[in-house]
């Protein structure tokens, strides 16, 4: 029955080039994106525009709590956008993360019936959250002109470094996380924990100068700056507060070596993740 | 036939266990595990035991078998949702699995939308589906509730969607599970219909159905499961005498 069989184009069905197959279907991802962003907005009046409603009562919460009530206005100049910056790249951080570990479970009759490779609904939901971050960022820089800004092509470069940080790190730990919640489901719950503890080990409530007061500028700081968030954020800062009036700003000690520690263990994250994904992905369908 | 002698499908000694895990909470099972009580076991189900055969080009085989004889784990093994513990399965060219109708659609987007969208998660360029786009509506006969949320669909019309999109995606290897009791009786024959096309056109074909009578006109070949062993491969009238005295 095997006559003339031709062996080197048999392959094994299912099994592809995991994370990079999902990255190369440009087609099928932004179909995946369009979808997620239709359903998260199914039978709303608002639409879209709760993804500025959401960031601003936010703003506006810490705004006062922090700013007015604990005084940080008076320490630190423009603090509004100050605060701003930061709680723009914690809720690209937060979203990308938490969606793309339920992505997997989310997706459950897909991975079930249809084999297609799985890192795509992870990568989709970091989209996702990359769509809902421009709104974000448009009102960022709105605000940041209105104050006199006047970022250096450096410093642009360092905001775009923070957002890339921040992608790469929420994909790696999606997928590491969105893979072990097929298994036991607690990975949600764990996930909620992480993004609490991270929004307030980095400095978007308040200024580095209070951690290095309390802390130092010894191991205490190095091992605070191992949060590849917090470089992240510091990049932030340094390209939409730092060249605004009346800013007189002191960069952080050590901030592009901790910029680049962030940016290997955000890699080295994103491999972690992708080799758990894949060890993991063969038994999806039937765990699910 | 036109390329006589092309494999399209290996099944080369494969086995399936699945084990049966009580709890997906840490907790229940740590808790479960001190107190030794059965939610922290593992139950062991062999579904499929040193399966071995080979699928030709323009062939069309059913698979035969009562409930829990293990077709479906073996078409999803085909397909690749699932990885076999034990032994290999090689394909050529492209598969289609139509484990389920409509499994990639989604209720809140459009009858459009879910074309698009289903086209291609079953691995058509945007082109392939824009081309095929017409062809696809006219199949499913739907034609004014295109642009309609598919929630708003029946049934019916969904799986005739559904349908539609999966016979247009032009696999190599198709791979079917129950679905052919879609819609009413002329739908029914029209899907018939294009299924035979695909299967003269060279498509090799594996058809998991229980209803015996459709199967034996449509396939030359018959594979019958039991417990997961194969105990028949060979002309699908004898599989279906097999099976029904079973």
């Amino acid at each position: 029955m095997n006559t003339a069989l031709t062996p080197e184009a048999m392959h094994r069905p299912g099994g592809g080039r995991g994370l990079w197959d999902a990255l190369t279907n440009r087609y099928l991802l932004r179909l995946l994106v369009h979808k997620e962003l239709r359903v998260r907005y199914r039978g709303s009046v608002l639409g879209m525009v709760w993804s500025y409603v959401k960031p601003a009562v936010q703003f506006a919460v810490f705004y006062f709590a922090v700013g007015v009530f604990l005084q940080m206005n008076r320490a630190v100049p423009n603090f509004a956008l100050y605060l701003f910056s930061g709680i723009v790249a914690i809720n690209f951080f937060n979203e990308a993360f938490g969606n793309a570990t339920r992505a997997v479970v989310g997706n459950t009759p897909l991975v079930k019936k249809i084999y297609l490779p799985r890192q795509l609904f992870p990568v989709s939901s970091v989209y996702v959250a990359g769509v809902h971050f421009v709104p974000q960022l448009v009102v960022l820089v709105v605000g940041a002109f209105v104050v006199g800004w006047r970022p250096g092509p450096l410093q642009l470069l360092a905001g775009v470094a923070g957002f890339a940080i921040i992608a790469v790190l929420a994909l790696g730990l999606g997928l590491l996380f969105g893979a072990i919640n097929v298994m036991v489901r607690d990975a949600e719950n764990l996930v909620d924990l992480i993004a609490m503890v991270v929004s307030w080990t980095s400095p978007v409530l308040y200024h580095w100068n209070h951690v290095a007061e309390a802390l130092g500028t010894g191991p205490g700081w190095v091992i605070y700056h191992l949060n590849p968030l917090t470089p992240a954020i510091e990049l932030f800062h340094w390209c939409f507060w730092a060249p605004t009036n009346g800013v007189d700003y002191v960069q952080p000690p050590g901030l592009p070596v901790f910029a680049a520690l962030a940016g290997v263990t955000a890699l080295i994250m994103l491999l972690i993740g992708e080799v758990v994904f894949r060890r993991l992905d063969g038994r999806f369908a039937q765990e699910l | 036939m036109a390329d006589t002698g092309t494999t399209r499908i290996i099944v080369d000694d494969v086995s399936k266990v699945f084990n049966i895990r009580h709890t997906h909470s840490l907790k229940e099972w740590i808790v479960a595990k001190i107190k030794g009580r059965r939610e922290a076991t593992v139950d062991r189900f062999r579904a499929l035991d040193h399966v071995s055969f080979s699928v030709d080009h323009g062939e069309a085989v059913a698979l035969l078998g009562l409930n829990g004889s293990g077709k479906s784990t073996l078409l999803k093994l085909i397909s690749g949702v699932m990885n076999p513990d034990d032994g290999e399965i090689l394909v050529q060219g492209k598969i289609a699995g139509l484990i389920e109708v409509g499994a990639g659609f989604h209720p809140d987007l459009t009858g459009r939308e879910n074309v698009y969208l289903n086209g291609a998660i079953l691995g058509m360029s945007e082109e392939d589906i824009a081309a095929r786009f017409d062809e696809i509506v006219a199949f499913s006969e739907i034609e004014e509730f295109i642009d309609t949320e598919v929630k708003f669909y029946s049934s019916g019309m969904f799986l005739r969607l559904a349908f539609a999109v999966a016979v247009h995606t032009d696999p190599d290897v198709f791979l079917v599970d129950e679905i052919l009791a879609v819609g009413d009786e002329p739908f029914q024959k029209k899907c018939l219909a294009r299924i035979r096309e695909l299967k003269e056109s060279g498509k090799a074909l594996v058809i998991v159905s229980h209803d015996l009578d459709m199967v034996a006109s449509l396939c030359d070949r018959g594979i019958l499961l039991k417990r997961g062993k194969m105990i028949h491969d060979g002309d699908v009238h004898e599989a279906v005498a097999l099976l029904r005295g079973q």
